[in-house]
């Protein structure tokens, strides 16, 4: 085992890039700022506002969900991540740094905003609507700000000790008891992180953080849905990062047979969106109650449907025709491109989410695209620039992970 | 159908197989089949087998199933029978997804078990001849084709060096017959290995 690579060194391409699209990211934001944040139109100020809110989201949640993999696999006794598991922990260094963004300009939002983002907070909707009457023992400002810095707080907080807990493993040779009280107080944090996020991410955040967005509106599988989309982004998102690495020439220990699973979780994922995707509209078009259709007459039938029907063919049709043959999911070149699709096409799928109920009228990715993808290029300087120097100060490999070995000669 | 003759080696551990398998293969042997108690992760690429083509057919069941459905639904629903359901569209694609899936999913299943059984011949009242019984215990059986140039002496000796605990040589009908197990069911005496 001593020829493994074990340091990752920072190439300066990588710096250069990941410097070159904060700037552009920052630039465009600025801009942005200048011409939509200031400006006298409330619907202006919305988009401005909008786009920051659904990038910072779906990149917090992108990166929180590798972390819930690493929770997932360990909970279920898998050893088969052992040889990249420091990639999908240093992507999970990201839910601090991004989630103190996306919270700032939550609470920013909730406490400054009338109402042209969260129909919640405008008092003059609230009197007419009894639903949103209703619901403000949920919707309303303390409770909001409370439940998101809980959120997020707790993410990070037990995030950082599975990472701690995985840095055990560089120093030596664990004993048998060793070994055993490892995967003992590994298998405890992870339940509790599995239990927290199903509690935010599978439950209550997204109703709060997105689908407050339409206060009337619900649907009880929208966290689900999330969490699917995210899930699976998230998935795509480790893919790239290995392959990568692999490129570079390091994880020599990961092969094809990693590959392989990673597309598998890739292709079973999609799926599973598609399934909530597909419950989520069909009961609410089956039942046909105007205050739950609302949500869907904008996207199906309104300036949105361009939109609407192409994140289903990226995120739905792609992935299973292209994804179900074995010899895809084993073949770097293809696996690439699928995964950078993901990504993109759900982050399409967040836009339509949280931009097809600020912007009903117009979508906006057309009519100022520069925005989206300036802020999105924010998020990805900074995810390369971090997770870059996340991974490069500490060994890529956890050489004495209990489960090393069972990873190594992982077959498929 | 006509009776082959076969070397059968058995051996007492996987470890010792794998080399085995790789040598009688460089060596020029044809392998018949290898038998073992439990499914060996990578024996299948050892052995050589070409890649099974069950996934294949299963995606052309599946898709059989999707199309039945759909066609079904749309030809009741359009022409045969029209139903305003609850002011629906007569060809309401939204409703009829649930069907499709299960069909498609029915269709895949059904049709892979079927093929399975067909690929491996496992039918009722189809008998195929055991090598060795104790390839369903505790024996890795590796049985070998013999031809006509075929060596067998040399071949039984190639065997034991290479780990075997227990070689004989077999005539025996190489394909199915229709029989019952319960009924003409005989111990092969000669295939017995002693417990080492």
């Amino acid at each position: 085992m001593a020829a493994i690579k074990e340091k990752f060194e920072i190439p300066g391409k990588m710096r250069t890039w990941s410097l070159a699209l904060i700037a552009i990211g920052l630039l465009l934001t600025i801009i942005g700022f200048i011409t939509k944040g200031l400006s006298s139109e409330e619907h202006e100020r919305a988009v401005f506002w909008g786009t920051l809110l659904y990038n910072s989201l779906y990149f917090m949640m992108i990166c929180n969900a590798c972390m819930f993999f690493i929770c997932a696999t360990t909970l279920a006794m898998g050893g088969w991540d052992a040889t990249f598991r420091r990639v999908p922990e240093a992507i999970s260094t990201l839910v601090p740094i991004f989630g103190t963004i996306a919270g700032l300009l939550m609470i920013f939002i909730v406490l400054s905003d009338k109402g042209y983002i969260y129909q919640w907070l405008d008092s003059k909707e609230v009197a007419h609507s009894k639903m949103i009457q209703g619901k403000s023992g949920f919707l309303n400002k303390p409770f909001f700000i409370i439940w998101t810095l809980l959120t997020i707080g707790l993410w990070s907080v037990l995030g950082a000790r599975m990472r701690r807990l995985s840095a055990e493993t560089d120093n030596g040779q664990l004993s048998y008891e060793q070994g055993k009280s490892f995967v003992w107080r590994n298998t405890v944090t992870a339940a509790m992180f599995i239990v927290w996020f199903a509690l935010t991410t599978g439950s209550v955040t997204p109703w709060f953080w997105m689908m407050s967005i339409d206060a009337e509106w619900y649907s009880t599988m929208y966290s689900w849905y999330t969490f699917a989309s995210t899930f699976v982004a998230g998935m795509s998102l480790i893919t790239l990062w290995v392959i990568y690495l692999k490129n570079k020439g390091y994880l020599e220990l990961t092969n094809q047979e990693h590959l392989h699973d990673l597309g598998k979780f890739v292709f079973a994922f999609s799926i599973f969106w598609t399934y909530l995707w597909f419950a989520q509209y069909m009961l609410i078009w089956y039942a046909n109650i105007p205050e739950e259709t609302i949500y869907f007459k904008h996207r199906v039938e309104g300036a949105y449907r361009g939109i609407f029907f192409f994140n289903l063919i990226v995120n739905f049709v792609c992935p299973i025709l292209i994804l179900m043959k074995r010899s895809v999911k084993r073949n770097y070149t293809l696996m690439t491109f699928m995964a950078v699709l993901i990504v993109f096409g759900h982050w399409i799928d967040f836009y339509q989410m949280v931009m097809g109920s600020i912007s009903e009228q117009h979508v906006t990715l057309l009519s100022s695209g520069w925005l989206d993808f300036g802020v999105a290029a924010l998020f990805i300087g900074l995810m390369i620039l971090i997770v870059g120097r996340s991974l490069a100060s500490r060994p890529l490999v956890a050489k004495y992970h209990p489960f090393l070995k069972e990873s190594i000669i992982h077959h498929t | 159908m006509a009776k082959k003759k076969f070397v059968v080696g058995s051996f007492d551990n996987e470890d010792v197989l794998f080399p085995a398998v790789k040598k009688v293969r460089t060596a020029g042997y044809k392998i018949h089949d290898v038998y073992t108690p439990f499914p060996v992760h990578g024996l299948d690429h050892a052995i050589g087998i070409r890649e099974t083509s069950l996934h294949t057919a299963g995606f052309i069941y599946g898709i059989t199933g999707t199309a039945t459905a759909l066609g079904c639904m749309g030809w009741i629903f359009t022409t045969d029978w029209p139903v305003n359901i609850g002011g629906k569209p007569h060809f309401a694609l939204p409703a009829f997804i649930p069907i499709t899936f299960e069909l498609t999913v029915l269709f895949s299943a059904v049709g892979m078990v079927i093929t399975f059984c067909y690929l491996c011949q496992m039918m009722p009242f189809v008998k195929k001849h055991h090598f060795s019984l104790r390839a369903t215990d505790d024996l890795f059986v590796m049985v070998i084709e013999c031809t006509a140039k075929t060596n067998v002496d040399d071949l039984k000796a190639f065997l034991t060096n290479n780990g075997a605990i227990d070689v004989n040589v077999q005539e025996a009908e190489p394909g199915w017959w229709f029989g019952r197990y319960d009924k003409d069911q005989q111990l092969i005496r000669d295939t017995y290995v002693q417990p080492v």
